[in-house]
């Protein structure tokens, strides 16, 4: 009786985290579609400081947790090694989801560009009192947004 | 040639200058931090959202608003060293004990013209 109850809380967890996943995957793609007039770049030397007439820090922050499903199929994998898929894809969506919060930040001052773009990340899990162990993180881009003089 | 000029407001950035503007004074480093807790209510939704996975909304509220608060007291203790912005910002998080973390801002603090 524990193992079908076991099985259909892991099973809700797949079935349920997949959905997620998907609508997520797709609200991503549409809103990053949206947004490519604001390019995010990693470097800060790519604009010249003299031609810019406004620049201000921006940020944009995502919590994300993982479920059963993927807390299992994590702790197995650990067993053998390599790759842990699951994990992988919450952190690439969290990541991308957090740079397209920190556009929406820049595009309310009309930016035109995002420089320095830096990546900050911490576990969460303690946090939570009713966490069970899933890894809850929190994943934060910043940058700094810069309004460039029109030619 | 000040028709630009927006009050005193600060300017911070994550680069290591002020665009169009000469750093006239450094002042050294600059930090805001705050310590934030979320009531029982919240942390008990992201509990059980904490089985299904995906975003738990209530703590990214609560982290963005922290941050803010954070890069305002940063802000503040620039403002009382005579400064007008605050450069190379960088944020560090950490868990203090159960359901509080720590969000800090820090950066250097300079005087520009």
């Amino acid at each position: 009786m524990d193992l079908i109850i076991f099985l259909v809380f892991v099973g809700g967890a797949y079935l349920i985290g997949q959905h997620i996943e998907k609508s997520h995957y797709k609200e991503i793609e549409k809103k990053e579609s949206a947004c490519l007039h604001i390019p995010s770049v990693t470097s800060k030397k790519i604009v010249n400081l003299d031609e810019v007439l406004d620049a201000k820090l921006v940020f944009g922050n995502v919590v994300i947790s993982g479920d059963y499903f993927k807390m299992i199929v994590a702790s197995l994998l650990n067993f053998f090694g390599g790759r842990v898929t699951p994990y992988e894809k919450l952190l690439d969506r969290a990541r991308r989801e957090a740079i397209l919060r920190m556009k929406q930040d820049a595009s309310s001052m009309d930016a035109d560009m995002i420089i320095n773009t830096r990546f900050e990340m911490s576990k969460l899990d303690s946090m939570a009192r009713g966490g069970g162990g899933t890894g809850m993180f929190e994943i934060i881009a910043y940058g700094t947004a810069v309004k460039l003089a029109k030619k | 040639m000040d028709q630009k000029k927006k009050g005193d407001k600060m300017i911070v950035t994550n680069i290591d200058a002020v665009p169009g503007k000469n750093i006239v004074e450094h002042y050294g480093i600059v930090q805001g931090s705050t310590v934030r807790a979320k009531h029982v209510g919240v942390d008990c939704i992201a509990g059980c959202q904490n089985t299904f996975g995906g975003e738990l909304k209530g703590y990214s509220t609560l982290l963005e608003e922290s941050r803010k608060e954070a890069i305002t007291r940063m802000e503040q203790q620039a403002g009382h060293l005579g400064a007008n912005a605050v450069i190379n910002v960088r944020f560090g998080t950490s868990t203090i004990t159960q359901g509080a973390s720590e969000i800090l801002a820090y950066g250097t603090a300079v005087k520009v013209e």
